[in-house]
């Protein structure tokens, strides 16, 4: 199973995020966020106080799921943007290299032109530095760097008082 | 598939409910949305129908605590049980870190149990997972019911190699933080394995 983990560093963190709050700002959007294809939240900016987040990326991600499950049935390989439309708000999904999801929320603030225009712009920076993610923890496994890891020394006490 | 984030310093692991329809997938997450403190859960979201069967899914976030600075949080699935939602079934198990089979007692449903264990193997084999090597915890549930069977018997059945099982009531409790304990840690101990 650990040929798929994601594994998120300071570095790669802090790039995601500068491009979040760029494509937030640039599409006037209430909410972007960021989840990985098994609905675990990855990153986020804009308005996510009163927001459930990660009841939403969790949700993404199935609706993703069910609609690549609809795609395949078609003989599509996937449908790569989800718009759904609501009274005030709207949701652009979107999936960047088959691995991530780019949710954007925005109201009449914003257009669904100018967000397709900006989403498509960041999906090529956030691919580049999703590649740099795989390479990079590739690498440090075959360097052996795990040993520097924090779970190597998790003993059955650790895991014992998560319980309590 | 866990997410591990160093920047924010939190572990995300997935565990999927699976087992026939009505034996209790959805009561589990329930109970344990019951009895957890609201600090330490998120929202029990049902995707269900009007009658309350589970149509795509149930999720429920657990955060339990800290290891070594890291947050650990735990993502709990379940899949619809009826046979006809397999498609969606199929889906849920993207991305697990670890398998609950509750099997449901009752003598005329070891035939549904079967099914949905043959079931599960398969549809782990489809994403590249072999069961017998995922963190994997079997719960027999409804134990409190007049017509179960003998658990030897059941454990001939559904559970050939002897994993770790639980007997559990999951309408009450008994037997279900047992259950989620042990695959959880089952879990982490993969995780340590791995990094």
């Amino acid at each position: 199973m650990s040929g798929s983990d994601l594994v998120m560093y300071e570095e790669e963190f802090g790039k995601i995020d500068e491009e979040l709050q760029r494509l937030y700002i640039q599409t006037n959007a209430k909410v972007v966020f960021l989840v990985d294809k098994n609905g675990q939240l990855i990153a986020s900016a804009g308005e996510t106080h009163d927001i459930d987040t990660t009841s939403l990326a969790s949700l993404t991600a199935g609706n993703i799921a069910a609609t690549g499950g609809i795609a395949r049935l078609l003989g599509e390989k996937e449908f790569t943007i989800l718009f759904h439309e609501g009274e005030k708000d709207n949701i652009h999904i979107s999936l960047i290299g088959q691995r991530i999801i780019l949710v954007v929320i925005f109201d009449s603030r914003s257009s669904l032109g100018l967000v397709r225009l900006r989403v498509k712009k960041v999906s090529e920076a956030l691919t580049r530095i999703f590649n740099d993610i795989t390479s990079k923890s590739e690498r440090d496994k075959s360097e052996g760097k795990i040993d520097e890891s924090p779970f190597a020394e998790i003993s059955d006490e650790d895991i014992d008082n998560l319980f309590r | 598939m866990s997410f591990i984030n160093y920047s924010s310093r939190e572990i995300n692991c997935k565990i999927v409910y699976y087992g026939p329809g009505l034996c209790g997938k959805t009561t589990n997450l329930q109970y344990v949305y019951r009895k957890t403190n609201p600090d330490q859960k998120g929202k029990l979201i049902s995707l269900a129908t009007e009658t309350e069967r589970t149509l795509f899914f149930d999720f429920l976030p657990l955060a339990l605590g800290d290891i070594k600075g890291f947050k650990v949080r735990f993502h709990l699935y379940t899949v619809p049980g009826q046979v006809f939602y397999a498609a969606s079934r199929k889906l849920i198990l993207k991305g697990v870190d670890g398998v609950v089979f509750v099997a449901d007692s009752q003598i005329e449903r070891m035939e549904a149990n079967i099914e949905s264990l043959d079931d599960l193997r398969i549809n782990l084999a489809e994403q590249g997972y072999d069961l017998d090597k995922l963190p994997y915890t079997v719960q027999y549930n409804k134990r409190d019911l007049p017509n179960v069977a003998p658990i030897e018997n059941m454990n001939k059945l559904l559970n050939p190699r002897n994993i770790p099982s639980f007997e559990a009531v999951a309408v009450t409790g008994p037997g279900v933080f047992e259950t989620l304990k042990n695959v959880a840690k089952q879990v982490l101990v993969e995780l340590k394995k791995h990094y």
